[in-house]
């Protein structure tokens, strides 16, 4: 129980979500419009990659941040042609893209910075600590030295919330998610909307990959978003494709991997740790949240009839 | 008969052009930073193929992939996507690697398969059970399970060997565990000495086997044939009297027995024991395995054997002309963009015809095959 009242663990499990909230709101944003996307692993990396890269060439980590929005659009655009223009299958596109987006990122780091890596002096986003924050009992050991990011993960779940649910544009997208031969006849472009799903997808999922390049190190290592994308992908079905419901999960697993590194030392074996939020994944699917249904036309291209 | 060939040129035209399209893109990109491609990719296919060594290599990287493939593979024929089986390999590896360390009386080849089989049973419960019960009788996504049942498997067996008094730990410096048997060790592929410095050893007979295996159930038995028609659909399926759920924990729990037939070889083969390798990828590079084989038992032979030449040959290429070995998952992603994208090649050929307007009457006649 004295783990529980330790501030690491709490600071640890809101740090550790960032990573998986960002990307599994994005691909939130891509299935509710129809396109199954299992590329954030891949986009995560590009993302990352970029941000280091303009983070070190500019000198500004915020020019990286941005580099890296850009990056993550530009390949989830390429993604979206594919398979909303020419109707590939959706899930061997994000296959092709987590492993194009592994290659290129590994591929350039060593052609442009050689076998060394990234330079140690590239700057980082900035750490904040809100004392009226810190100051709350409890509370504080959540915001205890966090990236920018994490405060701008929790403005984005509540933003995307409001969007999905409470905008027009929010209601259209969804509806082409539902049925999209009903909002077309509606005169709603759906192309246009599942595109609009597809990049907001990329562009976060590129954020979530720059936390873990200039948000909590000023690096870029080969593969470093060690499969946190197909975890984001699994919050984002445990979450039943909604915003909260996927930050939910991400804490969960932020606390999971939380609790692991704060055990780490003591008796218990970190390795049986670590299985905890993927045993719990499991058990909540099965049984705790009830089935979760993925929007209707999820993963089915749309071809009007022209 | 004309079909037949529409249907041969589709699974084996398409995949090539595929991997023709990335090459190509692979090639430019080379050139522009610097290289030239021509020597780049010949030290690459030197390097897969050039010599009995490097082609033994390969052909040993390619075993686990094509028996993962294959599983995969079955699943996908179900309708299932098995994303979880580096789990399933390295669950059936420790299983193959214990029995392989115990039972030290028993003659050679019994051990052997009674190791193998333990592998197998392993992948199976992990593919089978939790992730197929799930799915068939609570409606829980198989994409998550299995993928969340391959974290535990692998935490499983890093468990088995990483802390000091771990259940399978070798007493000693490394976490690893103790050997297996000498006399479990598979022989070479051929009885050379070259290939038993590359580690190619009987594993690959056994692949082999198991292609034509798979492609026999799949293709001519009743059990495939059901397995086929729940891939093509499930609520037809469930009317024609077949158990769908039977056959969704079924195929799950086959999928596995593959990924833990392979983890099974490959200790057996290669690795004669655990350590901390864990970081394969087998099962995510054996998914694009079974989609460029377009989920062909010998298809997976042939992809599987791609894809360890590009690994294998990607290794030389950087040492021979400088440029990564991740210039190959690069081809990789590329090669599985263009084989998602088939419509783009009938797309750009009537974009052609639209773009000469004496060649549209021609194009008004194949019309029909276009659309």
């Amino acid at each position: 129980m004295t783990v529980l009242a330790n501030p690491q663990l709490w600071a640890g499990t809101l740090s550790l979500a960032v990573p998986l909230a960002f990307p599994a709101i994005g691909g939130t944003f891509s299935e509710r419009t129809g396109v199954v996307n299992i590329a954030m692993e891949g986009i995560m990396l590009v993302g990352a990659f970029f941000a280091v890269a303009c983070s070190h060439w500019t000198g500004n980590p915020w020019l990286g941040l941005l580099a890296a929005m850009v990056a993550g659009g530009l390949v989830s655009w390429m993604f979206a042609w594919a398979a909303i223009r020419i109707a590939a299958d959706q899930v061997v596109l994000g296959m092709a893209i987590n492993f194009f987006g592994a290659g290129i990122t590994a591929f350039l780091l060593n052609t442009i910075f050689g076998y060394n890596g990234t330079p140690t002096s590239t700057p980082a986003l900035p750490m904040v600590t809100f004392p009226a924050l810190a100051n709350v009992p409890v509370l504080g050991w959540f915001f205890h030295q966090q990236s920018v990011l994490v405060y701008l993960m929790l403005l984005l779940v509540i933003v995307s919330h409001w969007f999905l649910f409470h905008t027009r544009l929010g209601l259209r997208m969804r509806a082409v998610g539902e049925n999209p031969l009903a909002a077309d006849t509606l005169g709603l472009n759906v192309w246009r909307l599942r595109y609009t799903g597809v990049i907001i997808g990329g562009v976060l999922s590129a954020i979530g990959g720059a936390y873990l390049s200039i948000g909590i190190l000023n690096s870029f290592d080969v593969n470093m978003t060690d499969g946190r994308g197909y975890i984001a992908l699994a919050a984002m079905i445990f979450g039943k494709w909604t915003p909260f419901g996927s930050f939910g999960a991400a804490l969960l697993f932020g606390f999971a991997s939380s609790l692991g590194n704060v055990l780490q030392g003591s008796n218990v074996p970190t390795d049986l740790i670590a299985m905890l939020p993927y045993a719990l994944t499991i058990l909540a699917l099965a049984g705790l949240v009830g089935r979760s249904t993925a929007p209707a036309a999820d993963g089915i291209p749309y071809l009007p009839n022209r | 008969m004309n079909s037949v060939w529409q249907n041969i040129g589709r699974n084996i035209g398409m995949p090539l052009l595929a991997s023709l399209f990335a090459i190509v893109i692979g090639g430019i990109i080379v050139a522009i930073i610097g290289f030239n491609p021509l020597v780049v990719y010949g030290s690459l296919v030197s390097g897969a193929f050039g010599n009995l060594y490097n082609l033994g290599s390969t052909l040993s990287g390619a075993v686990p992939l094509i028996l993962i493939g294959l599983g995969i593979a079955i699943a996908f024929k179900a309708g299932l996507f098995n994303i979880g089986a580096d789990g399933q390999y390295w669950v059936g590896a420790m299983a193959s690697v214990w029995i392989g360390y115990h039972f030290t009386g028993m003659p050679g080849f019994p051990h052997i398969l009674l190791a193998l089989l333990g592998g197998m049973l392993a992948g199976g419960i992990w593919g089978g059970i939790v992730p197929g019960l799930a799915k068939a009788y609570l409606g829980a996504h198989e994409v998550i399970t299995t993928m969340m049942m391959s974290y535990i498997g692998i935490f499983l067996v890093e468990y088995m060997i990483e802390e000091p008094h771990a259940p399978m730990r070798q007493p000693g410096f490394f976490p690893q565990s103790p050997q297996i048997a000498t006399n479990t060790q598979l022989a070479p592929f051929l009885p050379l000495q070259v290939f038993q410095q590359s580690q190619l050893s009987v594993g690959l007979w056994i692949a082999l086997a198991a292609a034509v295996v798979v492609w026999i159930l799949l293709q001519r038995t009743t059990f495939g044939f059901q397995v086929r028609a729940v891939g093509f659909n499930q609520r037809a399926s469930r009317y024609a009297g077949i158990r769908v759920p039977l056959y969704t924990v079924l195929t799950l729990g086959i999928s596995g027995v593959f990924a833990g037939l392979a983890g099974g070889v490959q200790m057996l083969g290669v690795q004669y024991q655990l350590n901390d390798s864990f970081a394969s990828q087998y099962g995510y590079t054996a998914i694009v395995v079974s989609l460029l084989a377009r989920n062909n038992p010998f298809g997976c032979v042939i992809a599987g054997i791609f894809f360890a030449a590009l690994n294998t040959g990607g290794q030389n290429m950087q040492q021979v002309s400088g440029v990564p070995a991740s210039l190959t998952q690069v081809l990789t992603g590329l090669i599985i963009f263009f084989v998602a994208a088939e419509r783009l090649i009938p797309m750009m050929r009537a974009w052609v015809r639209r773009r000469r307007p004496d060649a549209r009457s021609h194009a008004a006649d194949e019309g029909g095959t276009l659309a």
